[in-house]
């Protein structure tokens, strides 16, 4: 099967801290991926650059093997850990912002998701509480046909029940042909919906493996698991 | 359709055991026709790969089978089901057992033990 993605031994350097060191990830299509670490492991760094947003100090990064640039944007939708909005903006506008950017914008798909955000066009995006501004900021990604998404943190921050909420959402709209990279530190409420996971911890990939496999080698969730790989940070 | 996940344990094992509990116990009858992927996931709350991966599992042990362009449907084949509720009768067994021997019980004993409880259960 074509891989969706190759981080091929990705480095990045800010002045003279290692962000990431000799990253090396491949995910397939039809797949969700936890990209699991603890604050400042590299997660958004390493989203970014596959998003085209920042470029590596050395190593590749091939998104369905071309190189990162406006043919990899065109089917990359990135929700990063800032808002895509501006404050001026009602959700209307909100969308029709990503509907006039990319082509893949599927307005149907956008309606049926405000629809189950309980989010309503004329809104004031400055009026929405955090946790549905975070369903608008998911709503505005999740409405392209696109063949990756990277999700920086889309539950962060949230209570427990627009949490769920978006759980949700994401189980509801994923497109079974794509492909969604998810970054979190909070693993226990988020598990049941990964297929595999990636460890980063300190910049650095320690494990990549699918998670019923790690279930049942190491007869623990995957909750579990993160806090003992980060316990010793 | 609701089920606690354990998140200790593989989910698809988890669902694998909720489908064959509901088939064993009547609420899925043989013939029936299951939810798909799509659907089972929604309920679930899962992902819907996780979800396919349960269904190949439950072809493989032929408990569940798919007719092409109509669906997945429990198989109709009542030794395969009488098969199932063996299994699990025998889970349940194996547990008890475990259970009463840590308890220091042995062979006659926990014999004695069982049908002394099922005695009671009955003269009420």
């Amino acid at each position: 099967m074509e891989n969706i993605l190759e981080v091929h031994e990705v480095t990045k350097k800010y002045s003279a801290t290692h962000a990431l060191r000799g990253v090396s990830v491949t995910l397939g299509a039809g797949k969700i991926t936890g990209l699991l670490g603890s604050n400042g492991s590299g997660k958004s760094t390493l989203m970014k650059i596959i998003a085209g947003l920042t470029h590596p100090t050395s190593g590749s990064v091939a998104v369905l093997g071309g190189p990162v640039g406006p043919a990899s944007k065109a089917v990359v939708s990135f929700m990063p850990d800032r808002p895509l909005t501006e404050s001026w903006m009602s959700v209307g506008d909100a969308l029709k912002f990503q509907r006039a950017f990319y082509p893949d914008f599927d307005p149907d798909k956008a309606q049926r998701m405000l629809e189950f955000m309980k989010l309503k066009e004329k809104d004031k995006v400055n009026t929405l509480s955090k946790g549905m501004n975070e369903r608008l900021q998911l709503t505005m990604v999740l409405s392209r046909r696109a063949r990756l998404y990277l999700l920086d943190e889309p539950i962060g921050g949230v209570d427990p029940v627009a949490r769920t909420r978006i759980l949700d959402a994401l189980v509801e709209f994923y497109e079974e042909d794509s492909t969604i990279l998810l970054s979190t530190h909070m693993v226990s409420d988020i598990e049941r919906i990964f297929d595999d996971v990636i460890f980063l911890k300190e910049g650095e990939v320690i494990m990549h493996s699918e998670v019923d496999e790690l279930r049942l080698r190491h007869g623990k969730s995957i909750d579990e698991l993160f806090r003992e790989v980060y316990a010793e940070c | 359709m609701t089920i606690e996940f354990d998140n200790n344990l593989p989910i698809y094992l988890q669902i694998m055991n909720y489908i064959k509990g509901e088939i064993v116990t009547g609420k899925l009858k043989p013939g029936d026709k299951i939810l798909s992927v799509r659907e089972l996931a929604s309920e679930m709350q899962i992902n819907p790969n996780t979800v396919q991966r349960t269904f190949q599992e439950l072809e493989r042990e032929e408990i569940v089978e798919t007719r092409r362009g109509m669906g997945r449907y429990v198989t109709s084949k009542e030794e395969t089901i009488m098969t199932i509720k063996k299994e699990m009768a025998k889970d349940i067994l194996d547990r008890f057992i475990r259970g009463m021997q840590d308890l220091g019980f042995q062979g006659e004993d926990i014999l004695a033990a069982v049908a002394e409880s099922i005695g009671t259960k009955d003269g009420e």
